[in-house]
């Protein structure tokens, strides 16, 4: 399997003022496609940089960074965008679907900025991509017609519509009850097992990493221990096995 | 991305929020509608004023006694106490200029016309036969007063409506009716037809007209006269005749080479002018207020763009994150203006045209609605959309994406 994504020695650091802060003192690992990685950390680990700087909206201040086979250092701001339009699905933990506009519209979003994808194949590619998340049937439903795991599944067809190498996915199920978190990632297990997709899930919750095939966890910019896991937890069963009384 | 996806981004941002779109429209809307129907006014009472002076003949040459000299003492004497015309300047220019069509001498007098025992303030206009034709004016029963007439000095007259009202009762024919200016009497041998209030609210009917040799002799006991009035072939020459009557007149009067004009000659043409210039100055200074309406109009703009992109921040910094570039976003914020701007520039000219229309037939004023308003007032509001919305979208495209999407 091929090298998703490769970071050698990434190094990111701020100016505070006169001070300079390393947020990652030098980070290297590499996905392959098909893989489902679950980055961890504590707060200040350097997570939400790694999270930047993957999803190409930062730039680490050495280091190599190459997503699928392209180096990104060497990319100006537009070429970033373009980057992520065709190569990355963000999901994030507030959703941010825009209020007031429909399930499908949300997901048509990022085909509106690819020239070149007509009115009547960005509908067809949303409406698909509405079916993967299974809410087809509510694809005119504004976000607040929706529940919070219904909102984060439209922002995950979303993240699906324009065939992304990669699923980043940023404290996804932060917001959503237990019950609700676990068919979020029963859908990430799905794509990623029945689909193919490659995801890195950036969490700070350990049963969300044991869902996962492998785990990368920070600490204090390092690189602590990378765990590949033998014993991936499915997220159904785990579903299954909640009391009934969760249920409301 | 594609102008067109571009426009739907920013026509479904708009429709999210479509109230404060509406009111953000509305100081565009009525920026606009106040300038069209502000220009409409001032065009149409400017058309007006023009019609007047065609109505009293366009082609009029009025020829008055001018002396700049002071009279000994120092004094400086008011066109009517100058006596410089002469019925003989009448006659010369009547043989020598070829341009003219019809001319006739002027002397007037005001005070009170007396029938029985009602009694009018008015004026009393000595003239010609001609005069009728110059002034367009027109008799509606009897006759005009003949040359013999004049050259016997009979006291004929005409008289125009308002004069007929205030002096008969109701049904009274006033031809061959005797009535008295002053203390002389008067035969009406015509009435004129009635041509109502001028633009400047003279009463155009508030008039006798009678033979210039009758009241120069019996009322004024004069042998200067007042004006002269002549007629222009066509209104084209009238700027030659004008030239010719000065030549003829400077000869009458054995001006020397260099020496003042002891008269003033004007054209219709010269007088439009002077009316309209008060006229167009009252437009210039409303449709300027107008304006700043309009500017104000897209400071308001301007206003919730600000707002808007602040709010929109998180939305900003999620477009960005799946692929929007900075000049996306510029644009997306770019077009909301400018279709904010349009389509209240849109609605804008309707209500202004709505609002002329509204003016002439409720107020009764004269409005014209041109189409040079229309279109200059829809450009200033397109680029006020664009002057005004792109600082805001400026600020929209350099938001970084990792803090707008923190933003709370």
């Amino acid at each position: 399997m091929s090298d998703i994504l490769k970071i050698h020695d990434l190094r990111r650091e701020f100016k505070v003022g006169s001070q300079i802060v390393k947020a990652l003192k030098g980070v290297s690992f590499s996905v392959e496609s098909g893989e489902f990685l679950t980055i961890m950390g504590s707060s200040g680990s350097g997570k939400s940089t790694m999270l930047n700087i993957l999803g190409c909206l930062d730039k680490a201040t050495s280091g190599d960074y190459f997503l699928d086979g392209v180096n990104v250092r060497s990319l100006d701001k537009d070429a970033l965008a373009q980057l992520r339009n065709r190569k990355i699905g963000f999901v994030f933990q507030a959703y941010n679907l825009l209020p007031r506009t429909s399930a499908l519209e949300n997901v048509e979003l990022p085909l509106m900025y690819q020239s070149g994808v007509g009115h009547r194949e960005r509908r067809e590619r949303a409406m698909h991509a509405l079916e993967l998340v299974k809410l087809a049937d509510r694809f005119d439903h504004t976000p607040n017609q929706l529940s919070g795991g219904q909102q984060q599944r439209v922002a995950i067809a979303r993240a699906l519509v324009n065939e992304p190498v990669m699923i980043l996915a940023d404290e996804a199920t932060g917001n959503l009850d237990t019950r609700t978190s676990y068919e979020i990632m029963s859908l990430m297990q799905e794509l990623n097992q029945e689909k193919g997709k490659t995801i890195v899930f950036v969490t700070h919750e350990p049963d969300i990493a044991s869902f996962s095939s492998r785990t990368v966890m920070l600490r204090d910019g390092l690189l602590q221990r990378d765990t590949r896991n033998t014993d991936i937890k499915s997220a159904k069963e785990a579903l299954a096995a909640l009391p009934v009384t969760d249920d409301y | 991305m594609s102008f067109i996806n571009l426009f739907r981004i920013a026509l479904k941002a708009l429709k999210r929020n479509k109230l404060r779109a509406f009111l953000t429209m509305l100081g565009i809307i009525i920026g606009v509608a106040a300038v069209i129907t502000m220009m409409s006014i001032g065009e149409g009472s400017k058309q007006s004023i023009q019609n007047t002076f065609s109505s009293m003949g366009s082609n009029m040459i009025t020829i008055m006694p001018y002396n700049n000299m002071p009279m000994p003492g120092g004094v400086r004497l008011g066109a009517s106490s100058v006596q410089t015309l002469t019925l003989d300047d009448v006659d010369k220019i009547r043989e020598q200029v070829k341009d003219i069509s019809a001319i006739s001498p002027g002397v007037s007098s005001s005070g009170q016309a007396i029938k029985g025992s009602k009694n009018w303030p008015t004026s009393l206009q000595g003239v010609s036969p001609e005069y009728l034709g110059i002034r367009k004016l027109s008799i509606q029963e009897g006759s005009n007063f003949t040359d013999e007439q004049i050259r016997s000095s009979q006291k004929v007259c005409l008289v125009g409506k308002t004069v007929v009202d205030n002096l008969f009762n109701e049904g009274e024919n006033p031809i061959g009716q005797i009535i008295r200016f002053g203390k002389i009497p008067f035969e009406i041998i015509g009435v004129l037809s009635p041509k109502g209030q001028n633009t400047f609210g003279q009463d155009q009917d508030d008039i006798i007209i009678a033979p210039y040799s009758s009241v120069m002799k019996r009322i004024l006991a004069t042998t200067y006269i007042q004006n002269i009035y002549a007629s222009a072939t066509t209104e084209a020459v009238s700027d030659k005749a004008t030239d010719e009557i000065i030549a003829v007149l400077r000869a009458n009067h054995r001006l020397r080479e260099g020496a003042e004009n002891d008269f003033d000659v004007r054209t219709q043409a010269d007088l439009i002018n002077t009316m309209s210039s008060t006229s167009s100055m009252m437009t210039s200074l409303l449709t300027a207020v107008a304006g700043i309406s309009l500017v104000i109009g897209g400071i308001g703009i301007m206003n919730i763009m600000y707002v808007s992109v602040t709010e929109r921040t998180r939305e900003i910094g999620l477009r960005m994150s799946i692929g929007a570039r900075g000049k996306d976003i510029l644009w997306q914020f770019l077009t909301e203006a400018i279709l904010i701007s349009i389509t209240g520039g849109l609605i804008g000219v309707v209500l202004g045209i709505s609002a002329s229309l509204a003016v002439s037939y409720l107020l009764h004023w004269p409005t014209i609605i041109s189409e040079s308003s229309i279109i200059i007032s829809f450009i200033v509001c397109a680029f006020t959309g664009v002057f005004f919305g792109y600082y805001p979208a400026l600020k929209a495209a350099a938001l970084d994406p990792i803090e707008a999407l923190r933003y709370e």
